[in-house]
C-alpha cells in the first residue's frame, strides 16, 4: 500500500510541476495576456477561499456564511503587515509568505473566538450567526481609522502574481488534503455524518468543530492575504454578504467534501463570467441558469464527495481494456 | 467493587418522572438484561448512563469514578460504549473508517504529524488499519471493509455498530435492542456474537431487548422496569414466574 502511495505522490508532483512550467511559459511568452493571467490569480484566490470553506461545510457539515468576513480580516492583516515591513527590503517571496502567515494566524484567532459560541448552534442558526459576525467584521473595518475606513486602504505592495499564488494554492490544497485524511479529519467527517453517534464513540465534537472552523478561518485569511497583495487596494464593501455566497456557491457546485471538485468549480465560476463579458446583459442570466441546471441534474455537485485522482485517471484505459476482455469472455462463454 | 454501580437514579422531564430510583450493580464480565414494556424508561436509563441526559438525582459510578454530569465522550473514555436502538452508523463512510473513528482516542499522533505525514502518522495509521481488520475479522466482515456502511445488509449494520462500540476499548458495553428487526436466524447469530464478545474482550454487557428468547437465553441476571420503577430483579427463571412481571406484560 505504501508503494502505491509513493507512486501516486510522484505522479502528482510531476503533474504539479508540469502545470507550473506550462503556466510560466504561457504567461512569460505572452501567449496569454496579462488580463488573463490576472484572471488566473483570481481563480487561485477563489480556490483557496472555497477549499477552506469546504472544510467547514463539506467535512464538518456546518453551514457557515461569514467566510468573506474572515477573508477581510486576512486581507487587512496581511496588507497592514506588508506595508509595515515593506521598507526592510526583503525578497518579495519572503515578504509574501510572512504576511500570509500573519494573516492566517490573526484570522484563525478571530475564527476561534467566533466559532466557540457560534458552533453551539446548528444548521440555519449557525448560518445566521456567522452571517451576522461576517457583517460585524465588515462594518468594524469600515469604521476603524487604521484600516483606511470606507475610503479603502491603499499603498499595499503588489507582490502576488500567477506564479507565487499558484504555489500558495498548491500548499493550501495539500495541507487540507492530508488533514482530512488524518484521524482528526476522520473525526470531523464523523461529526457531519452523525453528531450523536460521534459523541458516543468518544469524539469531543465541540473541540473538533472549533478546530475545523479555526483551520478554515486560517486559510480564509491566507486567501484574503493573496487578494490584498494582488489588488493592492482594499475596499471594505468587497467583503459583503454576496462574497460569502459566491464562495459557498463554488463549494456547492464543486461538491461538498471534494477538494478537486472545488478546484474545478472555482475555474468554472471565475472564468464563466469573464468569458460571457461579450454578452454583458445576459451574463448573470446565463450564470444563474448554469447553477440551476447543475442543481437539477447533479445536486451533489460536480464531483460529489469524490476526489479526482491522476493515478486513477491513468488507470482508466487499462480498466476499460479489462472490462472489454471480461465482456468478450462472457460472450464467448454464451456461444 | 462492582464495575458499574448505579444508585437511586431519577430523572424528571417537567412533571413526569420517567425513571424513579433506578439502581443496578454490574460486575465485570457479567451479562445483564434490562427489560420492560414499551415506554418503561429503558432507553432513558441508557441515555443517563452514557451522559446524553443529566439525571435529576442519583449516582453513577463507573470503574470507581463518578460519571454523573460528564459529557458523552468523557464517559466513553471512562469505559462505557453503547449502540443505538435505531442504527446510527456513519453511513457515507466505509466500514473500516467507521471502526477507525471509534479507535481515534487510541491513536497517538497530533495534528501536525497528520498534516505533514510524519513517521508517527504512518505507524499509527498502520496500527489502526491492522486493529480495524482484526476486529472486522472477529465479526466476519473483513471482505466488506471498503464498502460504505449504508450498503451493508441490516444484520451486518447492527454488527458493525457493535464492532464500532468495541473499538473504543470499553469495560462495559450497552446494547440498545440489538435484535430489533432481525429474523430468528440473525438473532441466533447475534446471540453467538454476544457470547463471543464477552469471552474475547472480557467485558460486561448490559442489554435492552424485547426478544425474550434472546434475553432469557443469554442473560445471567435480568432487571425489569415498568413506569420507570424496578419491579423485579433475578435470574431468567425467577423473572419468568414473577407475578409482577407477568402483570406488567400481560395485564391482570
Amino acid at each position: 500500500m505504501a508503494g502505491k502511495n509513493k507512486k501516486s505522490n510522484v505522479i502528482n508532483l510531476i503533474a504539479i510541476i508540469l502545470v507550473f512550467v506550462l503556466l510560466n511559459i504561457l504567461t512569460t511568452s505572452g501567449i496569454v495576456s496579462r488580463y488573463f493571467a490576472g484572471i488566473l490569480v483570481t481563480c487561485f484566490i477563489n480556490i483557496v477561499m472555497a477549499s477552506s470553506l469546504n472544510l467547514t461545510v463539506g467535512y464538518l457539515g456546518q453551514l457557515a456564511l461569514g467566510h468573506a468576513g474572515f477573508m477581510a480580516v486576512g486581507a487587512y492583516a496581511s496588507a497592514l503587515f506588508s506595508i509595515a515591513i515593506n521598507e526592510m527590503g526583503m525578497p518579495a517571496t519572503i515578504q509574501l509568505v510572512l504576511s500570509l502567515i500573519v494573516a492566517g494566524i490573526i484570522t484563525a484567532i478571530i475564527g476561534y473566538l467566533i466559532g466557540l459560541p457560534a458552533l453551539r448552534l446548528k444548521g440555519d442558526y449557525l448560518a445566521i450567526i456567522t452571517l451576522g459576525f461576517g457583517e460585524i467584521i465588515r462594518v468594524a473595518i469600515n469604521n476603524f481609522k487604521f484600516t483606511g475606513g470606507a475610503q479603502g486602504l491603499t499603498g499595499i505592495p503588489k507582490i502576488v502574481n500567477s506564479n507565487n499564488s499558484y504555489w500558495v494554492t498548491i500548499v493550501v490544497l495539500v495541507v487540507l488534503y492530508t488533514l482530512t485524511r488524518s484521524r482528526h479529519g476522520r473525526a470531523m467527517k464523523s461529526i457531519m455524518e452523525d453528531e450523536i453517534a460521534s459523541e458516543a464513540v468518544g469524539i469531543d465534537t465541540i473541540k473538533f468543530k472549533a478546530l475545523g472552523f479555526t483551520i478554515s478561518a486560517f486559510f480564509a485569511g491566507v486567501g484574503g492575504g493573496l487578494y490584498a497583495q494582488y489588488t493592492a487596494f482594499l475596499d471594505p464593501s468587497t467583503f459583503g454578504f454576496m462574497k460569502s455566497v459566491e464562495i459557498l456557491t463554488i463549494v456547492i457546485l464543486g461538491g461538498m467534501g471534494s477538494l478537486t471538485g472545488t478546484v474545478v468549480a472555482s475555474f468554472i465560476l471565475t472564468l464563466l463570467p469573464e468569458l460571457l463579458r461579450d454578452f454583458a446583459e445576459y451574463r448573470m442570466l446565463l450564470y444563474s441558469a448554469v447553477l440551476i441546471i447543475m442543481m437539477i441534474f447533479r445536486p451533489q455537485g460536480i464531483l460529489g464527495t469524490k476526489e479526482f485522482s491522476l493515478t486513477g485517471a491513468l488507470r482508466i484505459p487499462a480498466a476499460i481494456r479489462e472490462k472489454k476482455r471480461a465482456q468478450n469472455d462472457a460472450e464467448g462463454g454464451d456461444l | 467493587m462492582a464495575l458499574l454501580d448505579v444508585k437511586d437514579l431519577t430523572i424528571k422531564f417537567g412533571g413526569l418522572t420517567a425513571v424513579d430510583g433506578f439502581e443496578i450493580s454490574i460486575e465485570s464480565g457479567e451479562l445483564r438484561g434490562l427489560i420492560g414494556p414499551n415506554g418503561a424508561g429503558k432507553t432513558t436509563v441508557f441515555n443517563m448512563l452514557t451522559g446524553v441526559y443529566l439525571p435529576t438525582s442519583g449516582s453513577i459510578v463507573l470503574d470507581g469514578k463518578n460519571v454523573v454530569g460528564k459529557q458523552p465522550y468523557d464517559i466513553v473514555e471512562a469505559g462505557a460504549a453503547r449502540t443505538f436502538q435505531n442504527i446510527r452508523l456513519f453511513k457515507e463512510l466505509t466500514v473500516e473508517d467507521n471502526v477507525k473513528i471509534a479507535y481515534h482516542k487510541q491513536m497517538k499522533y497530533n495534528i501536525i504529524d497528520g498534516i505533514f505525514r510524519l513517521p508517527s502518522y504512518w505507524n499509527e495509521e498502520k496500527k489502526a488499519h491492522n486493529y480495524a481488520m482484526e476486529l472486522l475479522d472477529i465479526f466476519d466482515m473483513r471482505q466488506s471493509a471498503q464498502s460504505l456502511a449504508k450498503n451493508l445488509p441490516y444484520g451486518k449494520q447492527r454488527k458493525l455498530e457493535i464492532a464500532r462500540a468495541l473499538a473504543t476499548n470499553p469495560k462495559i458495553l450497552l446494547l440498545d435492542e440489538p435484535a430489533a428487526g432481525m429474523n430468528p436466524q440473525e438473532t441466533k447469530e447475534l446471540m453467538e456474537t454476544i457470547y463471543l464478545i464477552r469471552d474475547k474482550f472480557k467485558i460486561a454487557i448490559l442489554l435492552i431487548e424485547h426478544d425474550m428468547n434472546l434475553v432469557m437465553g443469554i442473560c445471567e441476571k435480568i432487571t425489569v422496569i415498568d413506569y420507570g420503577k424496578i419491579i423485579a430483579v433475578g435470574d431468567p427463571d425467577q423473572i419468568k414466574s414473577n407475578p409482577n412481571v407477568i402483570k406488567a406484560y400481560l395485564g391482570e
